[in-house]
């Protein structure tokens, strides 16, 4: 039987496969090699540039760009992988608007910044085409390292410190490596199991034992990794999900925004996978705009995501709340969720309007609503872990914890972005404190 | 709209847009496709003498470089004078100039340097109706190797004979067009006036190789793995045509000779330059090769406006008019002195001007942390690199500092006299004279 957008409730098959399969290409096609030549010639060399201060991990992205534009792209794919090895990735789903295009002068000068973001996945896409990893181990250390959390920090730190010379077991709770790069992104942004590939790619390099299913607390504890390994990088991301704290928060069609994006990841067939006709995301994050979106790709009739303060405040891009306004999905503002309606299974999401200061103001609206995702936030997971700083393990320098010999890095850890390129920055930089250190 | 009717050498056209004589230029079909869509007039691609035509290569006979966007810069070729029968061409030429009769109609003539063989020659492009002649030692490949184009105008003494048997046996006007392969363009001029030449045209090609494949380890164009040098030409060229054009626009003993000005020109503004250094009217190949013919209607355009803006009815107000101002080095004024200025308003901090100043220049600009750069004044030598390679526009100047102020560079107050090396005290020249 097939479905259409009208059809109420909760089902698979809203659109064909025709449909899903161009509602879920690349966002941005890549460059075609004339086009990147075009794209970096517009790069004005600039002196200490500021695209590289903006640059979470510093990449020296005038110097890649004159790379591409003389031919050789593998050049610049190794300037650029020098600093950020998973700077395919970051060129996927970095906030460039508001990073390193945003500190370009040419945006200054005219309101269009040098594609640097897709000029770098042009060159990353370039190498890892070839199969070969530019990067060689040096000799044997030694010293052993326990990853735990394979995402962008712990890939990240990983790799810096096999290239080191070190024995790394990088450890994750999930069945595939990756972290949210592989289940926590919209797929429209890594299509073709880019993200699988680029773990695959990183791996390379050698001295790397990835352990996949295992879980720090349940399979595995913080002392005894220390007392296994000479060092331990913790890079475990926030595995809680924040709730409404609203009563009927279990009610049939009331998910967690993190989990249908993972799905929608995993899925190998996206027809078999089940969206609301009426959909309402509650947050202002990147995590709220890809399922808002990705609903409204897979076939929803309505999706509306609703954020508790203005416009100004949501901490997804502007870029990406236009982007989600032009796939369809409505944005409502100053609307705080207060009660979830429905016998068993939701059926409407009540609001009530509040200023910027969340003041309420005593008027509600109901909307319809037969899927509800929640993306208010996730939350670090777990116990015995070192000192927290707030809600996020403590930091200090490159990555130190409360405890000797431990250092953490990515969202579970205090201070930064919660950002993949963040999350590598850290990695890469815990990963040459835990060097030093090892070294000395 | 400025009327550009052009009458150079006696020969008027409608505008001083010619086609220089080349590929576009080589049969009926293209230059009646010309002349719709406006072009002046036409000088035919180079006549050789009767009998067997020359061939051309079968692979490749252009190379290129490329800016940004493949946009051509320069252009290089190894293609020889025209490779079809003489006769062909005069026919075709004698429909043309009839049909045409208001657009210039030159005929180019390249033959062996014996005077049979230039009589021949001029006797059968007279029965065409032509409007002049031009002689071809220009060419730098191939028909050089045979004793012909540039190799007749890298010797003075062949170019002044030449051009007299010329004016011996036909009354048409001739051109003599210039090899740009020679240290001093000014000696083939004065041969060429010498021998009694009506006007002169400059550049021809200049000897190049574009590039060179980094795989076959070959010249390109590549003909089965071999490459031979081309002719040099596009926008590319631009600077060293105008150079050439006003060396012999300044020169005393050339004066009054009729300049057909050659190379790179591509925009009204090109051809507006061109003129103002002495040529009286413009030809072009290569612009023509990349947009094709119609881009003549933007120059005929772009320069009516600008005479209008200018106040000039006739090209001849232009032709020459910077000539004056062409000068030496030793009399340049050393008493002018300027300062570069950064317009804060304007600039986008991309820091090139520092970068170039700190790196390779006089280390005259600073930079502060928040990425502002100014002009040291006691650094500046006003040398304009920063200009140069601002990539915004009337970012930097170059404003002059006041009679009666203190140069911080210096320390000395700038002069409002004229002063130059020919009289400075470091010139030993000067010196001597004491």
């Amino acid at each position: 039987m097939s479905h259409s957008a009208l059809t109420p409730g909760i089902t698979s098959g809203r659109l064909s496969d025709d449909d899903l399969a161009r509602n879920f290409s690349d966002l941005h096609p890549p460059l075609d090699p004339h086009e990147a030549l075009v794209a970096a010639d517009r790069c004005y060399f600039c002196h200490d540039a500021p695209c590289i201060t903006a640059c979470p991990t510093d990449i020296d992205i005038p110097l890649f760009i004159r790379q591409i534009g003389t031919g050789t792209p593998e050049a610049a794919a190794r300037t650029i992988l020098s600093q950020n090895i998973l700077g395919g990735m970051c060129a996927r789903v970095c906030p460039t608007e508001t990073l390193c295009e945003q500190a370009c002068v040419r945006e200054a000068a005219e309101g269009k910044p040098v594609l640097i973001g897709q000029l770098q996945r042009y060159a990353t896409d370039t190498l890892q085409a070839a199969g070969t990893h530019p990067f060689a181990r040096a000799p044997e250390t030694g010293k052993s390292v326990a990853v735990v959390g394979a995402g962008p920090a712990g890939l990240a730190c990983a790799h810096r410190l096999a290239m080191h010379g070190h024995a790394v077991t990088l450890y994750d709770a999930r069945p595939k490596p990756g972290g949210l790069n592989e289940y926590g992104i919209a797929a429209y942004k890594t299509v073709d199991g880019f993200a699988e590939r680029e773990v695959d790619w990183l791996l390379q390099i050698g001295g790397i034992t990835l352990e996949n299913g295992k879980v720090l607390g349940p399979d595995l504890s913080l002392d005894t990794l220390r007392g296994q390994f000479d060092a331990v990088f913790l890079g475990i991301g926030l595995g809680g999900v924040n709730a409404l704290g609203l009563d009927g928060e279990d009610k049939t069609g009331v998910l967690d925004a993190v989990d249908f994006i993972s799905d929608l990841r995993q899925a190998s067939d996206l027809r078999a996978l089940e969206v609301g006709r009426d959909v309402v995301v509650i947050g202002g994050g990147m995590t709220a705009i890809d399922a808002a979106v990705q609903a409204k790709l897979l076939g929803a009739l309505n999706v509306t995501l609703v954020y508790r303060r203005g416009r100004d405040r949501m901490n997804a891009s502007v870029f990406e709340q236009d982007l989600a306004a032009s796939k369809g999905v409505r944005i409502i503002t100053n609307a705080t969720p207060r009660a979830l309606h429905g016998n068993g299974t939701v059926r409407e999401i009540e609001f009530e309007y509040t200023d910027d200061a969340l003041t309420p103001t005593g008027e509600t609206v109901r909307i319809p609503a037969d899927q509800v995702f929640k993306a208010i936030g996730q939350a670090l997971a777990g116990d015995a872990l070192p000192d927290l700083d707030g809600r996020k393990i403590a930091v200090t320098g490159a990555g130190r914890t409360t405890v000797a010999g431990v250092w953490a890095g990515g969202d579970c850890a205090a201070g930064g972005d919660d950002l993949t390129v963040t999350a590598v920055a850290e990695g890469r930089d815990a990963a040459e404190d835990i060097h030093a250190t090892l070294s000395a | 709209m400025a009327d550009l009717t052009t009458n150079f050498i006696g020969i008027t056209s409608p505008n001083p847009f010619w086609l220089a004589s080349a590929p576009p230029t080589d049969k009926e079909y293209n230059v009646r496709r010309a002349f719709e869509a406006g072009w002046g007039g036409v000088v035919w691609k180079t006549l050789g003498e009767e009998g067997p035509p020359v061939v051309n290569v079968n692979g490749p006979r252009y190379g290129a470089i490329w800016g940004a966007d493949r946009r051509l810069l320069g252009l290089n070729n190894i293609e020889l004078i025209t490779d079809r029968p003489l006769q062909t061409n005069l026919d075709e030429m004698t429909r043309v100039k009839k049909d045409y009769p208001d657009r210039a109609l030159i005929a180019s003539l390249m033959v062996p340097v014996n005077e049979d063989s230039w009589k021949s020659i001029l006797d059968r492009v007279l029965e065409t109706g032509c409007d002049g002649v031009e002689l071809n030692f220009g060419c730098p490949h191939g028909m050089s190797e045979r004793g012909m184009g540039s190799a007749v105008g890298q010797v003075p003494e062949y170019v002044g004979q030449v051009t007299e048997w010329c004016k011996k046996h036909s009354d048409l006007p001739v051109i003599v067009k210039l090899t740009p392969n020679i240290t001093d363009v000014r000696k083939p001029a004065q041969a060429a006036k010498d021998g009694g030449a009506d006007a002169v045209s400059l550049i021809n090609t200049i000897n190049s190789i574009t590039s060179v494949n980094l795989d076959s380890f070959a010249p390109e164009p590549t003909i089965d793995g071999k490459g031979a040098h081309g002719g040099y030409c596009g926008p590319a060229v631009k600077p060293i045509a105008l150079n050439m054009v006003a060396e012999i626009a300044r020169t005393p003993s050339l004066a009054g000779l009729p300049i057909s000005g050659i190379g790179g020109i591509t925009t009204w503004r090109d051809a507006a330059e061109f003129m103002s250094l002495g040529a009286g009217n413009v030809q072009v190949c290569t612009a023509a090769m990349t947009y094709g013919f119609k881009i003549v209607q933007e120059m005929i355009s772009g320069l009516s406006q600008f005479m209008d803006e200018k106040g000039f009815t006739s090209t001849d107000e232009l032709v020459g008019r910077a000539v004056p101002n062409l000068s030496d080095w030793q009399h340049l004024n050393l008493n002018y002195v300027t300062k570069a200025r950064i317009d804060q308003d304007l600039c986008i901090k991309c820091g090139r001007c520092y970068a170039a100043c700190e790196d390779t220049s006089h280390q005259a600009i600073s930079m502060s942390l928040d990425r502002t750069f100014e002009v040291i004044d006691a650094e500046c030598v006003a040398c304009n690199l920063c200009v140069n390679v601002c990539p915004v526009e009337n970012c930097i100047t170059m404003e002059e500092l006041a009679a009666g102020t203190t140069d911080p560079r210096t320390g000395k107050t700038v002069q409002d006299d004229y002063a130059n090396w020919t009289t400075h005290p470091n010139n030993p020249g000067t010196c001597a004279a004491e």
